[in-house]
């Protein structure tokens, strides 16, 4: 396996397990408050309709240039790995809370319980918060795969590391059955935004018609130069805010 | 056409996100790129958007009182 194939496994899988775990928090509260029968049933319809567009989408991304995709793929992912990486870096510098699931799944018990009560057919809310919760999270796994895949013509190694990430989190949250607290997210969400901007640098700059120097190479300097910038700027608002709180 | 607005609208939110600037900087960006063939123009922009992106972000919380930050 080469090194961009290893980038891409492993930036799928964070970012996928990153996407599970904020849909698990979702299920487990609609699921324990109200009604397992229609959060899966929520669930279910949710995967039903990310396969369609799945289905649809992936035949049509494989058949466009090579140029074009990376292009257009590059940039897509710029604007998603840059607004994935400001957020990281402000949560990293305590200017943005941080992402905690306990507390979103507390949010979300406590609005489940708000709703009207359960009879004993069916629950809509439990559906339809968790078609909702699944099929958002999920688009974005679906899209990270399949643009991951497309541009380095791997998409069954993509939607590998998309499945076992997954898995890993529903198994995970079954054998815990509670919301994923433990994960490192916020940092795991932090080397997504890298990974995302830095693929995001070098796919975009390719279709672009720049010529990196070292081809593929370059990716191995790219990845390691977005993340020691993005540390700097962590490093550099941290020590004003300091700077700030001392005068 | 209330739906289709709906879809725009999350496509919108979905891609461009909650920085349009961003966004566009990207685009810009890009062109440059295909103008000049060079990656040089592509790393300067997207690391000037994202430095000015935070450090924005960074002073309006500083001039925000104590008690009203994040």
């Amino acid at each position: 396996m080469t090194g961009t194939a290893i980038g891409l496994a492993v930036s799928v899988f964070l970012a996928c397990a990153v996407e599970g775990v904020e849909a698990l928090t979702i299920v487990l509260a609609v699921g324990t408050t109200r009604s397992w029968r229609a959060t899966f049933t929520g669930l279910g319809a949710a995967l039903v309709a990310l396969a369609i567009i799945t289905a649809a989408l992936g035949p049509a991304l494989t058949a466009i240039p090579l140029g074009v995709l990376r292009v257009i793929v590059g940039g897509l992912l710029l604007i998603f790995g840059l607004q994935w990486l400001r957020k990281a870096i402000l949560r990293a510098s305590g200017l943005k809370a941080l992402h905690d699931e306990d507390a979103i799944f507390e949010r979300q018990v406590a609005e489940a319980e708000d709703q009207a009560p359960l009879d004993d057919q069916w629950d809509p809310y439990s559906f339809l918060i968790a078609f909702k919760g699944c099929f958002l999270e999920g688009l974005e796994v679906v899209f990270i795969a399949l643009t991951f895949g497309a541009n380095q013509h791997d998409v069954p190694l993509a939607a590998m590391a998309a499945l076992v990430a997954v898995a890993t989190v529903a198994i995970a949250g079954l054998l815990v059955s509670a919301p994923l607290s433990q994960v490192p997210e916020n940092t795991m969400k932090f080397v997504v935004g890298v990974m995302l901007t830095s693929f995001g640098i070098f796919w975009g700059g390719e279709g672009a018609h720049a010529n990196w120097p070292g081809g593929d190479a370059a990716l191995a300097v790219v990845v390691p130069l977005v993340a020691l910038f993005s540390l700097g700027l962590v490093s550099m608002i941290r020590r004003q805010n300091l700077a700030v709180g001392a005068a | 056409m209330n739906r289709i607005r709906a879809l725009a609208q999350f496509i919108w939110d979905f891609v461009v996100g909650d920085d349009w600037r961003v966004a566009l900087g990207v685009v810009i960006a890009l062109a440059l790129t295909a103008l000049l063939h060079t990656w040089v123009p592509l790393a300067l922009l997207v690391a000037a958007m994202l430095a000015f992106s935070v450090f924005e972000v960074a002073g309006e919380a500083r001039r925000r009182p104590p008690g009203r930050r994040r």
